[in-house]
């Protein structure tokens, strides 16, 4: 199980929480993570705490704001929360993740016959 | 934007770097709870699901450092760790920090200081608003000294209006003596010195007053009230600082004269225009009175309108030229300037540019002073390194990054000379200190010297050259180490050790090669300086002192002077009768100018019936004196002196120098070559009675020019100084001959004794003050060098103890031990030496122009050079050597 999970690329795990704040609104990290790991149906290979690096970075880049609150169970966790600049910047990753994701599908889909004619 | 937002959230984050931790982990806790809480639901025993959490969680330190590193505190807290490893390790090793500190200090200090001293001079334009709009005019230096370097009132005014390229013309009386003014107070007068300007001096110049007004047009009128204004430090010394000086008035050479002005601190007449004299107020030249009829006595200063250069201005100063007269009252006398007579160049040009080949020779030598440091200090550096050559083996062993390492050393190298430039920053403020007090140094602007924004500028600079010099060198060896040799190299004898050896060795003869090219250079000024003061000055400078002497010779309705000439000889005669019968005086005698002071010229006079060709210009310049002036300062004469008979109703007699009667000859072509006897110019004439030994009067180094001596009873003299020969000191002889003045005139004012020693000094002072910086630095890498010697002699010493323990053990005699150690030494002395002989034959060439009647391949310099340097080294490796044979083989071989 452990080998045929995915390493995530630089840079990715950013896109991801991103996609997730903006699909899921306000939610703590641990949240967060969960719904990576649910979303990729435990595809990808993600140390939970990883998550906090990318979350500090995010916020230093002004594209999600976070706010300390109280969890369903009444825990205090903080939360995060996409900000209009971050949903800029996510049309633009997800635009480029698409057309790159696109172009290696192309890539990949050339049979033997085809390159050498 | 977004950078400016993340750098400050960095920043931010950094500062408040305890508080962003402590929430991290708020949260990390928060999300394990989440976690074991679902886990529970779950199912789960509560100990395996917070273990489940832990795990999907990952490593807690690598989150922690990943967002500390996100977060932007890495860079520099990794730089605040690397700052306080270096202080504890430093501050272990505390000979080794002390030492390298002090060679940074020195070598540092002494290059600011040199800097400061350059910019001074050299880069920073003069103290004057838009200074590089001023010029001095004046045509190129002949043969008649000063007189021949200005201009008569009548040519000032015709060069104002025929040139065009200046906003304004000004100039200075440039022949006030020292001591011109006497200041009243009640007791003794007080001698000041004061020079006379135009009026519109300060405006041009563009200095504003400290307090007060500065000159009128006015002020400099026939029959103006007397006016004056005070140098800063005049004000300061003499006035107390007294702030409500304006207005008042004092006795000033027994006139009611108001002070109107004080002048800034940063205008000091002195060290601009006549540089190591002291002047201590200004007075304004009356243009029109009596000035107009005494011939050349102005210097051209002028300011050059916006946007003319000195390119334009020199065309337009030779074409205001022919308009110029030495007295329009004589229509002939207006050709004098026009032939090269009136040439302007930049005032900074003027008063610094003699001196840009030392300054640059200087600051040459400071810097192979620093060179010499950075090597030293790597080469300790490389042994530190060697010594730690395990403990970074060991930080890498655990994980710690090449770049890291080298960034650490590089940051150990930082604050080395940081501290070194700090300390070198102290040393250099107190040595400008010292040099700024130097009043009576010839060089221009000294008393102005301060360390500035661009001298903390250089030390900054210099301090992270030196740095990146000799931290590199170690900081590479150290990166390129191989970890699993580090680790197993024991040190002593293994490749590792040799390899450290040899760069080592390299970095010592770079260093004695730096140390031998400062010590030829030295040597050759300290060789021309000693060459200059071999210089026959023409007269006896020791044992003579000179005073200024205050007479009153002045006769009401004397229409020729003759009456009071007469009176002058018995106030001459009587002085210097009472003066001479002082117990201890051996010889006195009085004359307006002295040797190597001012000087002036009267016109070439012609022998009586020669014709005197086109072509000779110049002419000698001239000492009115008594007889026994002569005798006192010790100059020879062939023929006759003066006698108290060559009055003023007697024939018109002078005696001339041996190069101006050489100089006669040729056209007159006496018999015998002797021009006593033979008469020169037309009417009376002059009756040659003598011809004297050539004194070298305006410096030690140039020619002896012309010289021809007048009587004082015969021609009118400026002032009067007193010589005394004797051999008891002037301060003993000082009180007594004082004394004898002021009863002969009661306003003789309290005269400084000025030894005769003193001039000659004064004028080698600039030569004598490269020589001493030069061979201050030249030591200093001689003292550098040997240090290095020693360090690496000593180092491999220690490093060898176990095998040289073996060689004892095996039978090697102490003496042998010793020789081969010392061997060591003289091959690393011998390489840098020949290297830095062959570096210096090139490098003193350069140096040729500065140097004074020394050759600069002089073999006396070269040799005392080697020999000095081969005498250092072997001392440097005696020591070593010493202890080398002193290794008990028994001690050394079970010590490992």
């Amino acid at each position: 199980m452990g080998e045929s999970k995915l390493d995530l690329l630089q840079g990715t795990l950013d896109l991801m929480v991103l996609q997730t704040l903006a699909a899921i609104g306000s939610q703590h990290g641990y949240g967060i993570a969960r719904r990576i790991e649910q979303a990729s149906q435990d595809e990808v290979l993600l140390n939970q705490g990883t998550i906090y690096a990318s979350l500090v970075r995010l916020q230093q880049r002004g594209w999600i704001s976070a706010e300390w609150g109280t969890s369903d169970n009444n825990r205090k966790a903080k939360f995060y929360s996409i900000t209009r600049n971050g949903r800029k910047q996510l049309e633009k990753d997800a635009a480029y993740w698409q057309r790159l994701s696109d172009v290696m599908g192309r890539v990949l889909a050339m049979s033997p016959e085809e390159s050498a004619s | 934007m977004s950078i400016l937002r993340r750098a400050f959230a960095r920043l931010r984050s950094f500062a408040s770097k305890p508080p962003l931790d402590a929430e991290l982990e708020a949260e990390i806790a928060a999300h394990i709870e989440l976690a074991t809480q679902l886990n529970i639901e779950r199912g789960l025993t509560p100990i395996e699901a917070r273990r489940q959490a832990l795990v999907r969680f990952g490593g807690m330190d690598l989150v922690k450092d990943q967002h500390r590193e996100a977060r932007g505190i890495m860079k520099l807290d990794i730089l605040l760790q690397d700052f306080r490893y270096t202080i504890r390790s430093l501050s272990r090793d505390r000979g080794f920090t002390l030492i390298a500190i002090l060679l940074l200090a020195l070598g540092i200090g002494a290059n600011i200081a040199v800097f400061s001293v350059v910019n001074n001079l050299l880069l920073r334009p003069l103290p004057f608003p838009d200074a590089e709009r001023l010029v001095w005019i004046a045509p190129p230096p002949t043969k008649c000294g000063l007189s021949c370097a200005t201009y008569s009132t009548d040519a000032y005014d015709e060069f104002r209006t025929y040139s065009r390229s200046y906003q304004d013309v000004t100039g200075y009386f440039a022949f006030s003596g020292p001591g011109n003014l006497n200041l009243s107070l009640g007791g003794a007068p007080i001698p000041a010195t004061s020079v006379d300007v135009i009026a519109n001096f300060f405006q041009v110049l563009g200095v504003q007053p400290a307090m007060g007004r500065l000159f009128r047009p006015e002020d400099g009128n026939n029959g103006a009230a007397p006016v004056i204004v005070l140098s800063d430090a005049w004000w300061h010394r003499q006035f107390n600082a007294d702030p409500n000086i304006i207005g008042k008035a004092f006795d000033i050479n027994g006139q009611q004269t108001t002070v109107i002005g004080v002048l800034p601190g940063t205008f000091d007449f002195g060290a601009v225009f006549s540089p190591g004299v002291k002047i201590d107020a200004l007075t304004p030249l009356n243009l029109y009175g009596p000035p107009r009829d005494e011939g050349n006595i102005i210097t051209m200063i002028g300011r050059l309108k916006p946007g003319v250069t000195l390119g334009q201005a020199v065309p337009d100063a030779a074409s205001a030229a022919p308009h110029m007269c030495w007295n329009n009252k004589y229509p002939d006398s207006c050709k004098g300037y026009a032939k090269d007579g009136v040439v302007p160049v930049s005032l900074k040009e003027y008063i610094s540019g003699k001196l840009r080949r030392s300054l640059v020779v200087l600051w040459s030598a400071v810097a192979g002073v620093l060179l010499i440091a950075c090597v030293n200090l790597s080469n300790l550096l490389l042994a530190r390194a060697a010594a730690r050559t395990k403990e970074f083996a060991m930080r890498t062993a655990l994980g710690a990054s090449r770049l890291r390492i080298v960034r650490q050393l590089l940051t150990e190298s930082l604050i080395l000379s940081s501290s070194g430039a700090i300390c070198g920053l102290a040393l250099a403020a107190a040595l400008i200190a010292w040099l700024r007090h130097q009043t009576a140094l010839a060089l221009p602007l000294v008393s102005l010297l301060h360390i500035d924004g661009a001298a903390l500028g250089w030390t900054v600079l210099i301090a992270v050259v030196a740095a990146g010099l000799f931290g590199l060198l170690p900081g590479m060896r150290m990166a390129a180490g191989n970890l699993q040799d580090s680790l197993k190299d024991s040190g002593a004898g293994s490749g590792q050790g040799r390899k450290h050896e040899r760069l080592r060795s390299i970095l010592v003869v770079t260093e004695v090669a730096l140390a031998c090219v400062l010590l030829v250079g030295a040597g050759l000024l300290l060789r021309s300086f000693l060459r200059v003061l071999d210089v026959d000055m023409g007269f006896e400078p020791q044992h003579a002192a000179a005073v200024n002497v205050d007479y009153d010779d002045n006769v009401p309705n004397d229409k020729t002077g003759a009456l009071s000439a007469a009176r002058r000889g018995v106030i001459f005669k009587q002085v210097i009768d009472r003066v001479s019968a002082i117990p201890g005086v051996q010889a006195a005698g009085i004359s307006d100018y002295l040797p190597l002071g001012q000087n002036r010229a009267w016109g070439l006079p012609w022998p009586r019936g020669v014709k005197q060709p086109e072509n000779v210009h110049g002419s000698p310049l001239v000492y009115v004196m008594t007889p026994g002036y002569l005798h006192a300062m010790g100059t020879g004469i062939h023929g006759r002196d003066l006698t108290w008979d060559d009055g003023p109703n007697s024939q018109a007699v002078v005696l001339i120098n041996r190069s101006f009667a050489n100089f006669l000859d040729k056209y007159a072509k006496w018999p015998n070559h002797d021009a006593v006897g033979h008469i020169l110019g037309d009417g009376k004439g002059l009756l040659i009675i003598g011809v004297v030994d050539d004194v070298h009067e305006e410096s030690a180094e140039g020619d002896a020019g012309w010289q021809i001596y007048y009587s004082a009873m015969q021609n009118g003299p400026n002032g009067a100084q007193l010589i005394l020969r004797s051999t008891l000191p002037p301060a003993t002889l000082s009180s007594s001959v004082m004394r004898t003045l002021r009863d002969i005139n009661p306003k003789q004012a309290m005269a400084e004794f000025r030894p005769i020693q003193s001039l000659v000094d004064h004028a080698n002072s600039p030569r004598q003050f490269f020589m001493l910086l030069a061979s201050s630095f030249a030591g200093l890498g001689l003292l550098l060098a040997a240090i290095g010697i020693y360090g690496v002699i000593s180092y491999s010493v220690t490093q060898r103890t176990q095998e040289i323990g073996i060689r004892m053990a095996l039978g090697a005699t102490v003496a042998k031990v010793q020789r081969s150690v010392l061997a060591k030494t003289l091959r690393l002395a011998v390489i840098g030496i020949a290297t830095g002989a062959i570096v210096s034959l090139v490098v003193s060439r350069t140096i040729a122009a500065l140097l004074f009647d020394t050759n600069p391949t002089d073999p006396l310099a070269f040799a005392a050079t080697v020999l000095l340097i081969g005498g250092v080294a072997l001392l440097a490796g005696y020591l070593p050597a010493r202890r080398a044979s002193r290794i008990n083989p028994m001690v050394a071989l079970r010590n490992n």
